[in-house]
């Protein structure tokens, strides 16, 4: 056992889990060509909530496509030291054929793990995201709540250590959206998780992150970074939450309406 | 208060339970009810043939033509029941759908191989893929003067119709099948980093799939024509088979033993698309893709 260099590893670990540098993203060639992302740095801590916000078409789902690999960058350098990523959308995204339980095997098949332990694994995410019981139900007999929670155990499946999140809430009513804020939040906490979640909603920003990173559009800019320091567990309607996501909205405004003329 | 994890896992509980409502109507359907509803779907089927055959009788009684010519239901039902107790009729119904089978089991093969194909290769699309719709809307008695000099009198020439007729459909259904698969399910799918052979088995195969049916559903519909078409033209003596047992009954003027014959190749025809109309339905029921 070489304790030294355990600790030495946990320590850079924590020091950074997604090194965004100078990544540039551009769609298409020549005359039509689209920037999506210019000259873009975030880094991430390991086990940091990072919140991204900014206007419709400011490249975060770019970003986070390109955290995740699923596309590769213009320029720059996108590095996450290794770590698994896993990635949830605004559209809870399941196989419509496959069972709940079976969705979220599938990360599990994919990584080669064994039948019996996939069985098990399943059970327990499922009692993560409190939906035991509901492994044989089929995607379509859910409610769109239920439906991100099981996308949820199915990217949590993947044992990334990085979970990306597209508004994942978006399209959810604000009760259930309430809940799983808390359970996000719970679910980070218990497995140390490093997240990044894109949002329109300033507050839910505020809500669930460590730090609130504002985006420009046209080309997407980091304009600001505000760190949040307010103590957990928060509540989306304290006044603290709603004064400090008013101060971003306003600079969000701001950056909005620089694009008027 | 709402921070309580007890309290929490109520207020969620609940909205699950709202969201999901039961639908009505969730005990357990009786045997009655069963039967009912079995009822409910047979009884026009039912009723339209009774009128058919209602029809069909009067036409006969009007005299439009002579009995020995067109014999009605009364003479031709009968003579259904003795050809179905004669080991000849079984053999015949045998061969045919032998070369139903075998037919359709080639054609599969060859659209699944071709589909694959023009999915994977653009360039192979750009080629062939408006051909594969053209050969659809080909009318499949077109092929058996080339079948005949192909392959002479022989079944070869028949599977060879068939293949053509039924393999086009199945090809367009699975690549159509494939093109249709949604991004969002293939990127979601390329996120949990399914690939190779997995990303075909657990993700484009089955999202294919009800497409892929349909196109099956329409290739068989080509292969059991063509190959009615065939057994008539390409009539091989030694094999009696339902196509043979017309073309002898046509020779001897025996109107009865034609028109049993005909009602044997509608009820075949029926029978299958029987089968697979379920097999959609309930694909596309799993896949929830009706709503109900
Ligand atoms: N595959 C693509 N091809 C061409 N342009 C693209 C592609 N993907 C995104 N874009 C463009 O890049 C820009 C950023 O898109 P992106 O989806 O990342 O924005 P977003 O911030 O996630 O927007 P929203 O808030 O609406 O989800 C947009 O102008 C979009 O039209
Ligand atoms: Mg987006």
């Amino acid at each position: 056992m070489t304790t030294t260099t355990e600790t030495l590893d946990t320590g850079t670990e924590r020091a950074r889990a997604v090194e965004i540098d100078q990544v540039s993203k551009v769609f298409g060639e020549g005359p039509g060509a689209l920037t999506a992302i210019d000259g873009m740095s975030v880094s991430v801590r390991a086990h940091e909530f990072v919140a991204l916000v900014g206007a419709s078409g400011c490249g975060k789902s770019t970003l986070l496509s390109l955290v995740a690999g699923l596309t590769h960058p213009t320029g720059g350098t996108v590095d996450v030291g290794g770590h698994r990523v896993a990635m949830m959308f605004q559209e809870a995204s399941l196989f419509p054929w496959l069972t709940v339980g079976a969705n979220i095997e599938i990360p599990m098949r994919v990584n080669g793990v064994p039948k019996a332990r996939r069985k098990e694994r399943v059970a327990e995410l499922l009692d993560l995201v409190r939906l035991s019981g509901f492994a044989r139900k089929r995607p379509h007999q859910l409610s769109g709540g239920m439906r991100q929670r099981v996308a949820l155990a199915r990217a949590l499946a993947q044992d990334a250590d990085v979970l990306l999140m597209d508004e994942p809430f978006g399209a959810l009513d604000a009760m259930t959206r309430d809940i799983l804020h808390d359970e996000i939040e719970r679910i980070w906490r218990e497995r140390s998780l490093t997240v990044m979640l894109v949002t329109h909603n300033v507050r839910e920003a505020v809500r669930l992150g460590d730090r609130v990173i504002l985006l420009s559009s046209r080309p997407g800019r980091v304009i600001e970074e505000f760190t949040v320091e307010e103590e957990r567990p928060r509540r989306i309607d304290s006044a603290r939450i709603a004064s400090r996501a008013a101060e971003i909205t306003d600079r969000l405004r701001a950056e909005v309406s620089r694009h008027a003329g | 208060m709402p921070d309580d994890p007890n309290v929490r896992d109520r207020h969620l509980r609940g909205l699950d339970a709202l969201e999901t409502a039961a639908p009505s109507g969730t005990d357990r359907p009786t045997a009655w009810r069963a039967a009912a509803r079995v009822w409910a779907a047979t009884w026009p089927k039912l009723a339209a043939v009774v009128l058919v055959v209602l029809v069909w009788q009067v036409v006969v009684w009007s005299g439009w033509r002579p009995v020995y010519v067109l014999p009605g239901p009364d003479r031709v039902l009968p003579r259904l029941f003795t050809e179905l107790s004669s080991a000849e009729f079984w053999g015949a119904l045998g061969v045919t759908m032998r070369r139903a089978l075998a037919g359709f089991a080639l054609a599969l093969a060859a659209g699944v191989t071709v589909g694959l194909a023009v999915s994977r290769f653009a360039p192979l699309r750009v080629a062939i893929g408006s051909l594969i719709t053209g050969l659809q809307t080909m009318p499949s008695i077109v092929w058996f003067p080339i079948a005949m000099l192909l392959y002479g009198i022989s079944e070869s020439a028949i599977m060879f119709v068939i293949i053509l007729g039924a393999a086009p459909s199945i090809a367009g259904g699975l690549t159509s099948g494939i093109d249709y698969v949604s991004p969002q399910l293939l990127r979601a799918g390329r996120a949990m980093g399914l690939r190779g052979v997995q990303r075909y088995t657990l993700l484009i195969v089955p999202a294919a799939l009800p497409m892929f049916v349909t196109g099956l559903k329409q290739g068989w519909a080509f292969a059991w024509r063509s190959l009615m078409a065939g057994e008539l033209l390409v009539v091989i003596d030694q094999q009696h088979s339902l196509g043979w047992a017309l073309s002898q009954a046509r020779q001897f003027n025996d109107a009865e033993g034609l028109l049993a014959y005909v009602i044997v190749v509608l009820c075949v025809g029926v029978l299958i698309d029987v089968f697979f109309e379920r097999a959609d339905r309930t694909i596309r029921h799993r896949w929830g893709v009706t709503a109900s």
